[in-house]
């Protein structure tokens, strides 16, 4: 075999690789999907979202826990989305001098990939053991630290794609900084901001490991925050651990539903805001 | 030259003072200024948040961690024992399990993921790039939770009953890496854990690596296009040293997403605190044990050695993670950028 064919063997070979690595990739995707609507499409009906998580051996639905995961992934959201964007608006508009900006941005990229059980250990440590139980906002907590790193980047990032002579136009006309980052920078760059916003709702919808010890669970209807509050992924995680076949056929059901809006948080998120927006 | 003085200029400034001294009062200004202070240090205020958090965790932990500290001091790190009953506490299983699952799940998902995103650079036609991409990326959305439930139920019974059983008579006799692949085909395991990890980083590296492929100047694929290289050869002796930077950081950030997975691990790894050499056998991670123990764990002790593991992942993934963020960010200097 001559140098040419080995060469040209050895790219068409590599190349094929990649293409089956590709597809390794997509198989995945495929098969969790299709497992996830073949176990869980049958628990879909009108009481999954009417009923309360059930006791074991009888049926029900997942009402509490979809109440439980809206109201903290809201509050979460509410209480993460300011900081992040504040702390964003620092970084693009006011962090070219100084050792404060580079640092911040680096601790919350770090912040972004950090363990999230790790969250829910210091809430725990900083919250719950300062209450002394248990409970909704120490959840809500939880999810606002894992909200704040996600808003803070897609907001610089975005901010950072406004062109200087919008930001000079502005000022040129005699408006003060604040105004011309309020009324101009960060009007300009809402699109790409409320992006950030569904990725961040999209990455709290489905995190269970910061919930472990911050909301617990609980098997019944609660409006309090101030008490344990059911969620989806607990309920997911409890039942599926469980014997019962009820309880498996809802943790299906419930985790259809969760990846369901997760992905579709996702997708939104991205026909919403076409350009590119790097969340590693 | 002699200074010309232009008998206009005096005036005309002295017009344009007044004009502006009538449209914009000393109060006002004054009152802009004030609330621009206001603005920035608010901002900057909510940065300082961000450390203040990293700094709170650190605290939280350390305080949380201490009896458990100063009652096994460095030994903690060293001793496989965990027995809750006579409060003996070692951090070594769960802290191998931790770096075994990970190892393997880069071992898998570092090869898959260059392929991915040489697909997705050099070979994918163009319309496909946007959707195949996104594909990838949702791999990373779906949530870990999902993973788990997958994996306990669907993916272990099939690796146990096809595969684990040909990797024992196939690798399971080589000598050396022959003792990886011994015990019992049971689905669950420090493996499956490994392979399902895998599959969660590989999107986070593909994407790093995508990014980074893409800022190769495209005179330098051109030329060595243009002295007859293969595409291969372009992206191996091109794109990839140009790269090497951006990929090694992607890789650790895959890495610092590995170690710290918690409820996919939790899920399959079979949670035994058992050190065996097996790769088989089922094991614990850090994360794992603080997940399935922690609410259950009774005496201070107990929470105590279980908050010090959860600093040591937290420390762990730390490190991990800025040495990613340094590499990239040497890669994106180079590139005259700043982000």
């Amino acid at each position: 075999m001559d140098l040419y064919t080995r060469r040209l063997l050895i790219n068409r070979f590599n190349l094929v690789v990649s293409l089956f690595t590709m597809l390794f990739g997509l198989f995945w995707l495929g098969w969790i999907l299709f497992t996830l609507f073949k176990a869980g499409l049958g628990g879909f009906s009108a009481k999954l979202f009417l009923e309360m998580t059930p006791p074991p051996g009888s049926d029900g639905g997942l009402l509490n826990a979809i109440m439980g995961s809206l109201s903290m992934g809201a509050a979460g959201t509410l209480l993460g989305t300011p900081v992040g964007i504040m702390a964003g608006i620092y970084l693009a508009e006011f962090g070219s001098r100084g050792w404060l900006a580079p640092v911040t941005r680096f601790i919350s990229d770090i912040l972004l990939s950090a363990p999230s059980i790790v969250v829910g250990l210091f809430i725990y440590e900083a919250y719950v053991v300062w209450v002394g139980h248990f409970s909704g906002w120490a959840g809500a907590f939880a999810l606002a630290l894992i909200v704040v790193p996600v808003v803070i980047r897609t907001t610089e990032n975005m901010l950072r794609l406004v062109p200087d002579s919008l930001r000079e136009a502005a000022a040129a006309l005699g408006a003060p900084q604040w105004k011309v980052i309020v009324l101009v920078t960060v009007r300009a760059a809402k699109a790409g901001i409320i992006t950030g916003i569904l990725l961040a709702i999209a990455r709290i919808s489905g995190e269970t490991a910061p919930l472990l010890f911050t909301a617990l669970n609980n098997q019944f209807w609660t409006s309090n925050m101030n008490a344990p509050m059911a969620n989806l992924p607990m309920v997911i995680f409890q039942f599926a651990m469980s014997p019962y076949e009820e309880w498996h056929k809802l943790a299906w059901a419930g985790a259809l539903l969760i990846t369901l809006s997760v992905l579709a948080l996702n997708v939104f998120a991205r026909v919403f805001f076409r350009n590119r927006t790097a969340t590693y | 030259m002699s200074a010309v003085v232009n008998p206009l200029q005096g005036q005309a400034q002295a017009d344009l003072a007044a004009l502006m001294s009538r449209r914009i009062s000393d109060a006002s200004l004054r009152k802009q200024y004030r609330l621009d202070q206001l603005f920035r240090h608010a901002t900057r205020l909510f940065a300082f948040l961000v450390l203040a958090l990293l700094a709170g965790i650190l605290i939280a932990l350390f305080i949380g961690g201490l009896s458990s500290m100063r009652t096994f001091g460095f030994g903690f790190f060293f001793s496989a024992e965990w027995n809750p009953v006579t409060e003996q506490f070692g951090a070594l299983v769960a802290i191998v399990g931790t770096l075994t699952t990970s190892v393997i799940a880069l071992f898998i998902g570092i090869p898959v993921s260059f392929g991915i995103a040489l697909f997705l650079t050099e070979l994918s036609p163009k319309w496909l790039r946007g959707p195949l991409g996104t594909a990838i990326e949702l791999l990373a959305a779906i949530p870990s939770i999902i993973y788990g439930m997958w994996g306990l139920f669907v993916f272990a019974p099939v690796f146990a009953s096809h595969v684990q059983p040909i990797l024992k008579s196939t690798l399971g006799s080589v000598p050396i890496i022959g003792i990886l692949f011994k015990g019992p085909p049971m689905g669950i395991g420090v493996l499956t854990a490994g392979i399902i990890l895998a599959i969660m980083v590989i999107p986070f590296i593909a994407s790093v690596m995508r990014d980074v492929f893409e800022i190769v100047p495209a005179v330098l694929k051109e030329s060595a296009y243009a002295l007859g290289s293969t595409t291969w050869e372009v992206v191996w002796h091109v794109v990839l040293p140009y790269t090497k930077v951006g990929v090694v950081g992607g890789i650790m950030l895959g890495l610092g997403r590995a170690l710290g997975e918690t409820m996919a691990v939790t899920f399959v790894i079979g949670n035994a605190h058992r050190l065996s050499a097996s790769l088989m056998e089922p094991g614990n991670s850090i994360a794992s044990a603080l997940a399935n123990e922690f609410t259950e764990a009774v005496g201070d002790l107990y929470l105590s050695a279980l908050i010090e593991l959860g600093l040591i992942l937290f420390f762990i993934t730390f490190v991990v993670l800025a040495l990613s963020k340094l590499l990239l960010l040497r890669l994106a200097r180079r590139e005259g950028r700043t982000t």
